[in-house]
């Protein structure tokens, strides 16, 4: 058989009718996660239709988006943005009770963000196929999963038949080769690569980040990098699984144990990209070039070095974007007045981001005047952060510490900005309105949302960090 | 979901760029439970000023876009987020096709399966087409392409497949259950390679 990429082994492994002339490819689907808002109306159609859920046995559903991130009242009723949200909480809770799909609710000790969860209970594996309805569902590329995300219709699709009908994507390869500076991260470096190929210019690619400096990153890096392929009009983003891959996920509880585990890293390891197998597209980065990179407009392509002048705008749409984020051309976004911080989301919301803004927040404070709200991505982070006291720093730092949830990523549970307010974020959009009607967003790394809450301006986080060190 | 031949209207322009889901629907409406309704939400807060009115920049208020239902949009419309909730609200707002030089693949997927006509022309087209705000079109699914007023014609491309559903009203959950016993067979195969 010919050299083949990491995705074409996923996809050639999943393929129930290949795709012809006249009609896209029925593709299998291992991993079907569920949350409360892209769902309700999928469940509803099987109703309507007498369906029930081919494989029960393979979704898997949380509560994240708009769930209240703030603790649960002293009469116990929780504190939600509306009633409407609670109704569609409510609804997720009855939906999964009615078909027999595996919840992680209020009780359970491992709810979170949905792409958060998937991996830490191990059911995310190298190899699979994995579908959301929810766009940042790439984030299990991480793994050397075929992951993306879908819309309701979609939703319904795989509920009942358990496939998806697809054509096949092109693909890019994105080779990373040298290393990344100390003090710049996982979200620089995706910053840097969506600044590089453009917000659309992975449309129609799956993407395989590759090379020395994606191979030297920890898992959660592997994630955050992941997760952000969307952002770049990609539909889907994978790493191929390795050591690291292997290493974290041996022991957790969806995975497969004793001899099953070997045989299944066996297979697992057999998923590298061949020598010598093409892709459609190849782009190189140099790693070592990367520093820390923030945004200036409104989608997340406006990404530049922190200290790097604001490009003049060259159209219509640019200047309306400047306009909205008040940037000035010609100056840098660092000094830049902060507002809000939100460190959080399924992009940074893992322990090893909470450490990255400790490290920078330990024996500092919150500049006064700004707001800083940190959101574990589940409870299993917020334990671990816990039991290192990384929420007392962040407390006796004048950081908010909350439970998990999607929270300020996109704003529907209650926790937003005001007009005009300028939140330096970790999540992973700045469109228009995204954390809250004429909030302006700058996203950042955990690092630099953490020094430039204490500078109370968008701030480089490396003076901090080498201090800290 | 019902047979779509051929949309006829006066075009409606929204020249920005990468109009993303955000702005089509807002998050914060997202809790929602049910498809329905969605109209009177779509660009809310670019449609509305902060006391409710319309807001008179939002070029879709304006008189001449009034009853348009062909929507001409900047390029990487419908970037972002998976929200079908976007191509819902379009189509309750009273949109029936979007053309652009370049669409957001999810969106676009969400679209046509809902019968939202999402269509790629090219970039000269396209810049034509948004250039001239309001010009009567008829958008022909059958023969792929755009009539113009003058005779001109602009051709264009779907997928086969989702060509033939929006023809025939096809529901593509319907074609994916005939195929019950290959995906039986799939996943009996798939069983014994992963145990
Ligand atoms: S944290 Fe943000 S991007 Fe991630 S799942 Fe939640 S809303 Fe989506």
């Amino acid at each position: 058989m010919s050299a083949r990429t990491l995705f074409e082994k996923v996809w050639d492994a999943h393929v129930v009718a290949p795709q012809t002339a006249d009609t896209p490819a029925i593709l299998y689907v291992d991993l079907h996660l569920v949350h409360e808002v892209t769902s309700p109306q999928a469940f509803s159609e099987l109703r309507e239709r007498g369906l029930r859920l081919r494989r029960p046995d393979r979704m898997l559903a949380t509560l994240d988006h708009s769930t209240p991130t703030l603790p649960t009242h002293a009469d116990g009723t929780r504190p939600y943005a509306n009633a409407q949200a609670q109704a569609q909480v409510t609804q997720l809770e009855s939906n999964c009770r009615e078909f027999g799909v595996e919840l992680h609710g209020w009780d359970s000790a491992d709810r979170g963000i949905v792409h958060v969860i998937g991996p830490e209970l191990g059911a995310t594996q190298p190899g699979m196929t994995i579908v959301c309805g929810d766009s940042h569902t790439s984030t299990h590329g991480a793994f050397g999963a075929l992951a993306f995300g879908i819309g309701t219709t979609e939703v319904g699709h795989v509920m009942a038949t358990q496939c998806l009908l697809q054509p096949k994507p092109k693909t890019m390869a994105i080779h990373v080769d040298g290393q990344l500076p100390a003090g710049v991260g996982a979200k620089d470096l995706i910053l840097h690569i969506i600044g590089h190929i453009g917000v659309n210019g992975g449309t129609g690619y799956v993407l395989e980040y590759r090379g020395a400096a994606i191979e030297a990153l920890s898992m959660d890096e592997r994630m955050t990098v992941c997760n952000m392929s969307i952002e770049a009009g990609a539909r889907a983003g994978l790493i191929a699984p390795d050591d690291t891959t292997f290493e974290w996920l041996k022991g957790r509880p969806k995975v497969p144990h004793g001899a099953a585990w070997d045989a299944a890293v066996e297979r697992w390891r057999s998923l590298r990209t061949d020598d010598g197998a093409h892709y459609d597209h190849e782009v190189r980065i140099d790693a070592g070039a990367v520093v820390p990179t923030v945004t200036y407009g409104t989608h997340p392509g406006m990404a530049i070095a922190i200290d790097a002048p604001i490009p003049a705008a060259t159209n219509a749409q640019e200047r309306r974007a400047l306009d909205y984020m008040q940037s000035q051309p010609g100056q840098a976004m660092q000094g830049t007045p902060v507002d809000v911080v939100f460190v959080g989301s399924c992009t940074n919301s893992r322990l090893s981001d909470l450490r990255e803004a400790a490290r920078v927040l330990r024996g500092r404070h919150v500049a006064s005047g700004v707001r800083m709200l940190v959101v574990p991505g589940s409870e299993a982070v917020r334990r671990e952060a816990e039991s290192e006291g990384l929420d007392q720093v962040f407390l006796a730092a004048g950081a908010e510490w909350r439970v998990p949830g999607c929270s300020m990523c996109i704003a529907m549970n209650g926790d937003l900005a005001q007009p005009g307010q300028l939140v330096v974020s970790t999540s992973n959009r700045n469109f228009e309105g995204r954390q809250g009607k004429g909030a302006r967003t700058v996203l950042a790394s955990p690092a630099t949302a953490a020094a430039s809450a204490v500078a109370g301006r968008v701030a480089d986080p490396r003076p901090y960090l080498v201090e800290a060190a | 979901m019902n047979p779509i031949t051929r949309i006829h209207s006066r075009t409606a322009v929204l020249a920005d760029e990468n109009i993303d889901t955000d702005r089509i629907i807002p998050a914060r409406f997202l809790t929602t439970t049910t498809r329905e309704g969605l109209g009177k939400l779509c660009f809310n807060d670019w449609r509305y000023l902060a006391d409710g009115s319309a807001n008179p920049a939002f070029p879709l208020n304006q008189p001449a876009a009034r009853g348009c239902s062909i929507l001409v949009a900047g390029r990487n419309f419908g970037c972002g987020s998976s929200r079908e909730h976007a191509p819902w609200a379009l189509l309750d707002y009273g949109i029936q096709a979007v053309l652009c030089s370049e669409i957001a693949d999810i969106f676009r997927g969400n679209a046509l399966k809902n019968g939202l006509l999402a269509v790629v022309i090219s970039a000269a087209e396209h810049r034509w087409l948004l250039e001239h705000p309001g010009i009567e079109l008829t958008i022909d699914v059958q023969g792929q392409f755009i009539a113009l007023p003058d005779g001109g014609r602009i051709a264009f491309q779907l997928e086969p497949f989702a060509r033939h559903c929006l023809l025939n009203g096809v529901d593509q959950l319907g074609y994916l259950l005939q195929h019950a016993e290959a995906i039986s067979a799939y996943e009996q195969k798939h069983q014994e390679l992963a145990a």
